[in-house]
């Protein structure tokens, strides 16, 4: 299970967040500068909170008056807005950057496969498509085989047929994973199509909307 | 007109190379540190790393002279304990070459860096790798075409440095006399045609440098603008 009930300071306000979430997915959604990403960033460990507890699965994160836990410790998969995939390096080289030195592991191998990425093993990032790129920053996110699996806007730079597909392909990994994914997006629609619990973040204030009244 | 002695230019070129690669370590080093980490008294030691770059080189090589001269601090522990001696030596001119490139490597290299962007080392982090990997694997590939520029630029005034060099190293024929020198002192002996030699064959190597490295920009720049 993953807690989190922390404070951050931001320029406009406070986010204080309360949330709670097992291994379901689960939809951040909010207006633009709600402080939805900076809460994927203080679970990933890339913003420390000032105050207050994260915990995932007994594995103390982040806790008043303690270090927090290192960021390559938390064994967290984070997919960014525009995937940020390594330039320099072949889609292959992306995915196993975690695992160095050892041969494919099956799960990888498994999981290109699933995700189609297979025949752009040997490509660059500007040789694919966007699709083919958030495919291959998803599998990447999941190479290292995370305990909680974080999206920032993982759809927002799809056409509407890729986009689908990638939401198939995305339900389909969280069913044979079963890992809590926490997806950060600005649609209800998406929302409402992909997740088993929508939270809403506005100004800093996080309320869970229940399904049948977002779907209203 | 008869081929001078090349002794200058092989001399310059060992001289550009081990200061351009001391400016290098330290450049690269000092930029990372700087870059990451807050201190008191990071700007004085900034400005520091800087001055070289505003002062006369006569002013940096009097510095060096005080610091490296037989009775300078350093210079007397190096000579009393290893029996090294910079003054006069051509040590004297890597030393001065080191202190006045120093300060184009550190801002090429510190601008290299803070145009790497964060989440790609974030990312990197997520992933479980170390910091060291991640600098040898992320960072420094992705910073290298302003690392590189900053080398050119090291190496070319390590080429051309004359006044700090003159003063700690002084003009010794086959010893301390770098192509720079030679120039000057075949000028002020009325050997003109010498002069001219080491003037052309200078000027020639910073014209290959120059278009050797916007060459390799405007490819890298046309790859990068497909990603």
């Amino acid at each position: 299970m993953l807690k989190a009930e922390f404070n951050k300071r931001l320029p406009q306000f406070d986010l204080q967040a309360e949330f709670r979430m097992d291994r379901e997915i689960v939809a951040i959604v909010g207006p633009s500068g709600s402080g939805k990403t900076t809460f994927l960033n203080c679970l990933a460990g890339t913003v420390a909170p000032d105050s207050g507890r994260i915990e995932l699965g007994g594995r103390v994160f982040a806790e008043e008056g303690r270090k927090p836990l290192r960021i390559q410790e938390r064994r967290v998969g984070y997919l960014f807005q525009d995937y940020a995939l390594f330039p320099h390096m072949t889609v292959r080289e992306n995915i196993l950057f975690g695992l160095p030195g050892k041969p494919e592991p099956l799960h990888v191998k498994e999981l290109t496969e699933l995700l189609g990425i297979r025949p752009l093993m040997d490509k660059y990032p500007h040789e694919i498509s966007g699709g083919e790129k958030q495919r291959t920053a998803l599998a990447r996110a999941l190479a290292m085989k995370p305990e909680l699996l974080l999206l920032d806007e993982p759809f927002s730079a799809l056409d509407d047929e890729t986009r689908l597909r990638c939401r198939n392909e995305l339900m389909r990994i969280h069913r044979d994973w079963q890992i809590p994914v926490l997806m950060v997006t600005h649609s209800m629609d998406e929302a409402r199509r992909t997740a088993d619990c929508i939270v809403r973040i506005e100004k800093g204030r996080m309320a869970e909307l229940p399904i049948p009244e977002a779907s209203l | 007109m008869t081929v001078p002695d090349l002794s200058p230019l092989a001399l310059s070129l060992r001289v550009a190379f081990l200061s351009t690669l001391l400016a290098a370590v330290t450049g690269i080093a000092l930029a990372r540190v700087m870059g990451r980490r807050e201190f008191p008294g990071k700007s004085a030691a900034e400005a520091m790393i800087l001055l070289p770059l505003v002062l006369p080189p006569t002013v940096v090589g009097f510095g060096l002279i005080m610091l490296f001269g037989v009775n300078g601090p350093i210079g007397r522990l190096l000579e009393d304990w290893f029996g090294i001696r910079i003054v006069f030596t051509w040590i004297g001119a890597v030393i001065a070459s080191f202190v006045v490139s120093l300060p184009l490597m550190y801002q090429s290299v510190q601008a290299a860096f803070d145009k790497v962007d964060p989440r790609w080392e974030n990312v990197a982090r997520t992933m479980g790798v170390s910091e060291w990997r991640i600098f040898r694997k992320v960072t420094f590939p992705l910073a290298w075409p302003g690392i590189l520029a900053g080398l050119v630029l090291a190496f070319a005034r390590g080429l051309g440095e004359f006044g700090a060099t003159l003063m700690i190293a002084g003009f010794i024929p086959g010893e301390t006399v770098t192509v720079p020198l030679a120039i000057y002192f075949s000028y002020e002996a009325g050997r003109t045609g010498e002069a001219m030699f080491w003037v052309v064959l200078i000027t020639l190597l910073g014209l290959a440098a120059i278009t050797w490295l916007n060459g390799w920009r405007r490819k890298t720049s046309r790859r990068r603008g497909r990603e």
